[in-house]
């Protein structure tokens, strides 16, 4: 997803700048003038990386997503009706090729002694075939019955879209609260989801911890990290008097830091963290992990409700959000309370992070790929408003899995802004938003 | 010395000259009128694919520009409907989300045979290069070489900014132009001067919008149009140049491209030599494109807390709470 043109990384000298631009001159126009009609006529188009996923030699899988990620580059593809794929990729190197198991047809199982992701390396060749054998389902003479079948991929549908609004929900109420009393759009709010993940990789797969301890400790780095966070920047920020649109863009800034530093620690490649059993579910297959998860973020969602509605603190949150001047005047320390929502509000987004990550598996930008999800929900919701962004995230998560029953699976996400987008054409305060915020 | 003269080189790229122009757009936006449009990769976006699919469709050069500046004016209206009465960071969102949204669409494997899908397309410049009017041969020197058609592309795209440029000029020293800085500095108080502030909000909105389309097809110009760089990364990276140059100025959007560019180089090729003279042991070489990313991160952090105005900027001319 964020790749730029001009960059490529050829592992020789890299001029990213004028000469790579000649040489696209050199073919685009030689070509162009030459020959017209479909010519190649960019250097960089000439890589990619493909395949085919079948259930045997007459039965290929239309609709699997495939990933494929590098240093800079993020590109997707869907099988065809043929089980074919291809993603241009913009140049040699390595590449992490991710097959998302979640797209598959039920019971669809990869080979012995094959992966989910895999690394395949352009170097010799322009195009490479990265392959993920499944298991051979010969297709039966007669199909099942067809309405059997469909109410299974709805309840599946509906099933994983609860679990990810579920998730989404966490981190969603974590922006919202940094929104609602600092008034700040943290774009780096993605970045925490993100560590999360990652830091969780580390201390369960890397050092081998066991997941609970794992993810406890992934959870406290994310909490101190938004702690130190506020402390380090944003508080002599808001000393500054800076505006909000400045620390919008302070925390753009942090976001792209933030993210290439993750990718300079923890490489490009997406690192796997879904372990566990398999659970049947009213005949959905799901992860036990994620399961667990979900139901874990549910706790934690009630108890933050309980936090802000029923403890002192949590009102005087509320009342910081709603009119921070006000609240101070009422003997409300509001940089305190501040304070408290960054470590709330982290700890939460770092919780989020764990599952996303034993949910959608872990990479240097997970967070980011989410985040405008996680705007998404906090604008259905209504700005500013705890609640209303964890109601947000679950129709965003219901609304991301259910489109792929009518629209491609790369478009999933699409579906979910075109969602944010009519909701604020129709109803801009959100779901649960009062009116006057808006104006 | 060969990075030194990579880095100068980027002096006058196509690139430089397509992002300058995209910054002169959110100039206008952001700078004088106050909008926050987060999605001006979605701009760029429809300038290369409109321009692209139509020259594919054989309508020649003409037809397809101005398809795209058509096309552009839709999405403004899309876009701006909708936010413009809002909140400014409405704005911001639903740009950057309409931005995702149209390069998911663009990248879908379903529109494939429409969109090149995540292939892109390419072979689309023919008859820009079949008017170059310069014979074949080297020109320039140094840093500066090229072959007649990096010549010509660089003669229009640095033609199109500088025409962008004189037209932000005219435009910002126009009665229109004092409407909309008004606009930034305080909107309910040009609204109760009788002016519509939604209708010259909307046309701020389109008129950068065609800047940032114009941009878009001067950046495809020389390469193949790939989903992928229209990411928003590319926004950021615009949004960087404008503030790197001064958000509220004419020049600074082309003398912060040019900065930027040259530094981005020179730090890739300073590093490079870093790494392979085993001075810099700490990383590799393909981890070199993302420090340069951090360092631009950093950048735009230091330049918004420290000199929010830019490098030509007027302190006083700054209004950034829009």
């Amino acid at each position: 997803m964020k790749q730029q043109a001009h960059k490529g990384y050829a592992p020789t000298v890299k001029w990213l700048g004028a000469l790579f631009l000649l040489f696209s001159f050199l073919f685009s126009s030689s070509a162009a003038l030459a020959v017209t009609g479909d010519v190649k006529s960019d250097v960089s188009t000439e890589f990619s990386i493909g395949g085919a996923i079948k259930q045997g030699p007459s039965n290929p899988v239309q609709g699997a997503v495939i990933t494929v990620t590098g240093t800079d580059f993020t590109g997707t593809a869907t099988t065809d009706e043929r089980g074919k794929w291809s993603v241009a990729v913009p140049a040699k190197g390595e590449y992490t090729v991710t097959l998302d198991m979640a797209t598959l047809p039920e019971g669809a199982k990869l080979k012995d002694g094959f992966e989910n992701v895999r690394t395949v390396k352009i170097d010799k060749v322009n195009t490479v075939v990265a392959l993920f054998p499944l298991e051979e389902v010969t297709k039966p003479g007669d199909k099942p019955a067809k309405p059997v079948q469909e109410t299974n991929v709805v309840l599946s549908a509906i099933l994983r879209g609860l679990n990810l609004g579920i998730l989404l929900a966490m981190a969603a109420i974590g922006l919202s609260l940094i929104y609602g009393t600092t008034g700040l759009s943290n774009f780096a709010h993605g970045e925490m989801v993100t560590i999360g993940a990652l830091t969780l990789f580390t201390f369960n797969k890397v050092m081998g911890l066991d997941l609970i301890i794992s993810a406890l400790l992934a959870t406290l780095i994310v909490t101190a990290f938004g702690w130190a966070q506020d402390v380090v920047l944003w508080k002599p920020l808001r000393k500054r008097r800076l505006g909000i649109t400045q620390m919008m863009i302070v925390s753009i800034g942090l976001s792209i830091m933030l993210r290439y530093f993750l990718q300079l620690l923890y490489g490009g490649d997406t690192k796997v963290l879904s372990q566990g059993d398999t659970w049947n579910i009213f005949g959905v297959l799901m992860q036990s992990v994620n399961v667990i998860a979900a139901g874990i973020a549910v706790l934690a969602l009630l108890g933050f409700g309980w936090f802000l509605t029923r403890t002192r603190i949590g009102k005087a949150t509320r009342a910081v959000s709603d009119n921070a001047s006000l609240a101070a005047s009422t003997g409300i320390d509001v940089e305190s309370i501040i304070r408290i929502v960054w470590v709330v509000a982290s700890a939460l987004t770092g919780l989020s992070g764990v599952f996303i990550g034993l949910y959608l598996q872990a990479g240097w930008d997970t967070g980011f790929s989410i985040l405008l999800l996680l705007f998404a929900a906090v604008t259905l919701g209504g700005l500013g408003t705890a609640f209303g962004a964890a109601v947000g995230a679950l129709i965003v998560g219901m609304f991301v899995e259910l489109s792929t029953l009518v629209i491609p699976a790369d478009l999933k996400f699409a579906g979910a802004l075109v969602i944010m987008i009519l909701v604020l054409l129709f109803r801009p305060q959100g779901v649960l938003g009062r009116k006057q915020r808006i104006g | 010395m060969d990075f030194l003269s990579n880095a100068l080189g980027e002096l006058l790229t196509p690139m430089t000259a397509a992002y300058a122009l995209a910054a002169i757009g959110i100039a206008m936006h952001f700078g004088f009128t106050g909008l926050l449009n987060f999605g001006q990769a979605a701009y760029m976006l429809v300038g290369a694919y409109a321009f692209s699919m139509s020259s594919l469709a054989g309508l020649g050069l003409w037809a397809s520009v101005l398809i795209s500046l058509a096309s552009s004016i839709l999405l403004s209206f899309i876009l701006g409907i909708p936010t413009l009465r809002l909140r400014s960071d409405y704005l911001a969102i639903v740009t950057i989300a309409a931005a995702e949204i149209l390069r998911f669409i663009v990248s879908t494997t379903g529109l494939e045979k429409v969109t090149g899908g995540s292939q892109g397309l390419s072979g689309f410049a023919g008859e820009f290069y079949a008017l170059n009017p310069f014979p074949t041969g080297t020109y320039g020197f140094w840093a500066w070489t090229m072959d007649e058609k990096g010549l010509w592309v660089r003669v229009v795209a640095w033609a199109a900014v500088i025409l962008g440029a004189l037209f932000l000029a005219v435009m910002i020293r126009s009665p229109w132009g004092r409407v909309i800085k008004g606009i930034r500095e305080d909107e309910d108080a040009v609204r109760s001067l009788g002016k519509n502030v939604y209708a010259y909000k909307m046309q701020s909105l389109v008129i950068g919008g065609l800047l940032g389309t114009l941009a878009g097809i001067v950046f495809v110009l020389p390469r193949a149009v790939q989903p992928g760089n229209y990411a928003t990364a590319l926004t950021f990276f615009i949004w960087t140049i404008l503030l790197l140059g001064g958000a509220s100025t004419v020049l600074g959007p082309i003398i912060g491209s040019m900065i930027f560019w040259v530094l981005l180089s020179l730090t890739d090729g300073l590093l490079t030599l870093g790494v392979n003279s085993g001075v810099i042991s700490f990383i590799k070489t393909d981890q070199i494109g993302g420090i340069r990313f951090m360092l631009v991160g950093l950048g735009l952090m230091l330049l918004v807390i420290f000199r929010p105005q830019g490098i030509f900027g007027n302190k006083k001319e700054l209004y950034f709470n829009a």
